[in-house]
């Protein structure tokens, strides 16, 4: 540990560190555009990263535009260290891309190396220093980690959608786009909307949604005045109880359900659909709701039951007024849970005219039927979803923090 | 408000009915889509019973017209086809109505049936298990029947009859619970459930962490990191499985062929179709996809923690690792232990996932995925039912802890 706690040590662990994470990012993000045999040359990357991290520390070197010097450097000993071949291809192929790729890399090591080894001495370093430097390595290497993890699977889904069969088969590391083909690259869209009837999905999917969203709140919200305004015997029993229904796994009830659907006929109806959902959102409603009655001043109400109010009325003309943002959060995270809803759209839907769109994108999923359709069809169950939680974004942070949320 | 303290009064009785009043239709549509299947699990799993059980047996007609009638006075058949639905169950005391077409004259009606008019009754007794009988009545046509040319399926034959169903009769077994903890199957799926409730609800909840120490700042951009580290979470459920599968097919999967090009793997890896892989990729895939969640509660509770603490520690000189280990951890506990709890319980519920990745194959089946198999793929639903209720029994021991432990810190 002391010997670490050194200035040029450190600074060239975290180069070392910093140009392998940087490295591998690059050569991922060069082979998925350009579908090239990209290697990321860990073994010339990561001490041309300690060389630059250890100039970085050592104050003698003080430079006009270090950043780029130490960028050009960088390059400089990329190229050398790989025999001309910073990427492991050479450098004719896809040479544009090669060369945005070299200066990426370049400046993506030096320029966030600077400023964790900011302010950091050549020689031994205090517990501060130390700590400092290693956390905003940390916190660097968290955003790209992240920012990679989250970014991958979605740009493998919307491309895959684009490409065709073969072309995947051939080069699975071969996501550029053939612009050529125009409006063509959207053939798996048109397909599903017409000949898999996509289109009535989302109407169905979207009806679903909305009316469980209505037929929740018509249910939870006086529920949940009830339980956080209302005195009464077996309150306490109430609140415990609804968490507890959160607790009972859906699979445990789709199956009794399924057989009596089928018994009664059920099956392959939005109604019995609708008699489901609603139930299973609930109990999260209730308990999202009722935390937020339980915060609103308790004063207003009372005044208005002076002033000769109704309860229902205060709840009609005051509480519901005042709660229009829990009610909103509510809403879309109900909306979000009635629109994923998978098992049960699964299990209790045949009919190919009544699907869902989670159970039309479940009956893709099959080696009859092009991957670029199941992935086209995902990319259309996941964009109306991700357009509002991007529109709504605070409102949904809320709500899901609000009360404790099932997942 | 003021209500007596014993809530006695006049007033606090009619605030008490309101209140169950209003809590009516949420006790009662959790009673009949919660409490009832539940029963209804408990109930089955003491049944031995199949898919091919719950469709009751019914009698069944196939209504016909063999022979042409081309001019009045022609006479033909009235055909009609008889069957009993179930290969297992009789029926008792089926009978048949029906509205004959106009201007169909019967010419010898069978001693089953009497006519009124143009309505047919006919009275057939008790039917065996896969009874199949044909039924001829010979008829002729007026020139009405010449002219309509009727359909007799037009006017529905209604059938009526008694039969027993392997769902409500008396018959009880313990055969499920043998079956299900006699295979050494089992308690390799208990294994594989609690590895991964365990690794994928500390997975989450470490990611989670160091996602939401990441975001506990403010700085441009913030909202845009904070809302695309939620992707995972907030993306059907199907979208995202079905693109992991994609991304790690062993033949056309990106993630193989990088893996190979970047010297890691000397050949593809069937990740999710070969054990042990499969079964720590959906640990993976539940670590992803649930981290969001970890990550929004954990930042909400760190974005109450009071900064003053932290300033005091900086002037005592605290190093950054002593303050996050000797006070955001300490501050965090609470609710890094209801997460763990809910998270433990929801994973442990976890269905679609794991269905949606590898079906339950190469491993990987959990309880969950025990209930649909054995109901479904087996299609033994007494064996689902009787999986169904293990499962209950040990979420109500969880449940105990959680209302234990989790109930005094956060509000819970």
């Amino acid at each position: 540990m002391k010997l670490l706690r050194i200035g040029y040590v450190t600074a060239a662990i975290l180069g070392l560190l910093w140009s392998a994470v940087v490295a591998i990012c690059m050569a991922i993000t060069l082979a998925l555009l350009t579908g090239a045999a990209v290697t990321p040359g860990l073994l010339a990357a990561m001490p041309a990263g300690a060389l630059v991290g250890v100039l970085l520390v050592w104050g003698k070197l003080n430079i006009p535009a270090k950043t780029y010097v130490l960028a050009a450097l960088f390059a400089l000993l990329l190229v050398a260290l790989r025999l001309g071949q910073p990427f492991g291809i050479s450098l004719g192929e896809s040479s544009l891309a090669q060369s945005l790729a070299l200066i990426g890399i370049a400046f993506a090591t030096v320029g966030p190396l600077k400023a964790m080894l900011r302010g950091l001495p050549f020689g031994a370093l205090n517990r501060h220093e130390f700590e400092g430097a290693v956390i905003k390595f940390l916190t660097g290497f968290g955003y790209v980690f992240f920012t990679v993890i989250v970014a991958i699977p979605f740009f493998v889904m919307v491309m895959t959608s684009f490409k065709s069969q073969q072309a995947l088969l051939v080069n699975p590391l071969d996501y550029s786009l053939d612009l050529s083909k125009g409006w063509g690259l959207f053939r798996s869209y048109v397909e599903l909307f017409r000949d898999f009837n996509f289109g009535s999905y989302l109407l169905t999917s979207f009806f679903v949604s909305v009316m469980t969203v209505l037929l929740t709140l018509l249910f939870s919200v006086p529920g949940a005045y009830a339980v956080a305004r209302l005195r009464f015997k077996g309150q306490a029993a109430m609140s415990r109880s609804i968490l507890l229904i959160y607790m009972v796994p859906m699979i445990v009830l789709a199956l009794p359900i399924y057989i009596a659907f089928s018994s009664v006929g059920l099956r392959n109806s939005i109604f019995g659909i609708l008699l489901i959902y609603p139930v299973t959102t609930i109990p999260v409603a209730l308990y999202m709701l009722q935390g937020y009655f339980r915060g609103l001043p308790a004063e207003i109400e009372e005044a208005g039951l002076m002033d000769g109010l109704s309860r229902l009325q205060v709840i009609w003309k005051i509480t519901l007024p005042l709660s229009l943002p829990a009610i909103a959060s509510v809403s879309l995270y109900v909306f979000m849970i009635g629109w994923n809803e998978f098992l049960l759209a699964f299990m209790l839907l045949d009919d190919p005219s009544k699907f869902t769109l989670t159970r039309g994108v479940a009956m893709l999923n099959s080696s009859e039927i092009p991957r670029q359709h199941l992935m086209a069809g995902s990319v259309i169950a996941t964009i109306p979803i991700m357009l509002i939680f991007l529109g709504l974004e605070k409102f949904m942070t809320k709500g899901l923090t609000a009360g404790s949320v099932k997942g | 408000m003021q209500d007596s303290p014993k809530g006695t009064g006049p007033l606090g009785k009619r605030e008490a009915k309101l209140a169950w009043g209003m809590l009516a239709p949420t006790i009662i549509s959790a009673s009949l889509v919660v409490i009832l299947p539940l029963l209804a699990i408990f109930w089955i799993s003491f049944k031995p019973i199949t898919l091919g059980d719950l469709r009751v047996p019914t009698p069944e007609v196939y209504e016909r017209i063999k022979g042409k009638i081309e001019n009045a006075g022609d006479e033909a058949l009235y055909d009609l086809r008889l069957t009993n639905s179930s290969r297992e169950e009789p029926i008792t005391g089926v009978t048949l109505q029906d509205t004959l077409p106009e201007g169909m004259i019967i010419l010898e009606l069978p001693p089953e049936c009497t006519l009124n008019g143009r309505d047919l009754f006919c009275e057939f007794g008790d039917w065996e298990a896969g009874y199949r009988e044909r039924l001829r009545i010979p008829f002729s046509g007026t020139q009405a029947f010449v002219d309509a040319d009727p359909n007799p399926r037009e006017s529905v034959a209604i059938l009526e009859g008694q039969a027993n169903s392997v769902l409500f009769d008396s018959t009880f077994t313990l055969k499920n619970f043998v079956k299900i903890f006699d295979g050494r199957e089992f308690w390799s799926v208990i294994g594989v459930t609690l590895f991964y409730a365990v690794f994928g609800t500390i997975g989450a909840l470490v990611v989670g962490l160091f996602a939401a120490l990441l975001l506990n700042k403010s700085f441009k951009g913030q909202g845009l990191l904070r809302g695309l580290y939620l992707f995972p979470y907030v993306t059907p459920v199907i979208a995202v499985a079905f693109t992991w599968v994609t991304l790690f097919d062993p033949f056309s999967g990106s993630a193989n062929a990088l893996l190979i090009q970047m010297g890691v793997l000397a050949e593809p890896i069937n990740f999710f179709g070969q054990k042990p892989q499969a079964l720590i990729m959906v640990t993976v895939f539940e670590i992803w996809r649930y981290f969001p969640m970890s990550f929004l509660f954990i930042l909400a509770r760190m974005q109450s923690i009071d900064s003053s603490m932290y300033e005091a520690a900086d002037m005592d000189g605290a190093s950054p690792f002593q303050k996050f280990w000797y006070l955001s951890v300490p501050q965090l506990a609470g609710i890094l232990s209801v997460l763990f709890l809910l998270r433990f319980i929801w994973t442990f519920n976890k269905f679609d996932d794991i269905f949606l990745l590898t079906g339950g194959s190469a491993g990987t089946r959990t309880l969950t995925v025990d209930v649909y198999e054995q109901a479904f793929a087996v299609s033994n639903i007494g064996a689902g039912a009787a999986v169904a209720v293990v499962i209950f029994a040990m979420l109500l021991v969880f449940s105990y802890f959680f209302f234990k432990y989790g109930s005094q810190e956060e509000g819970l």
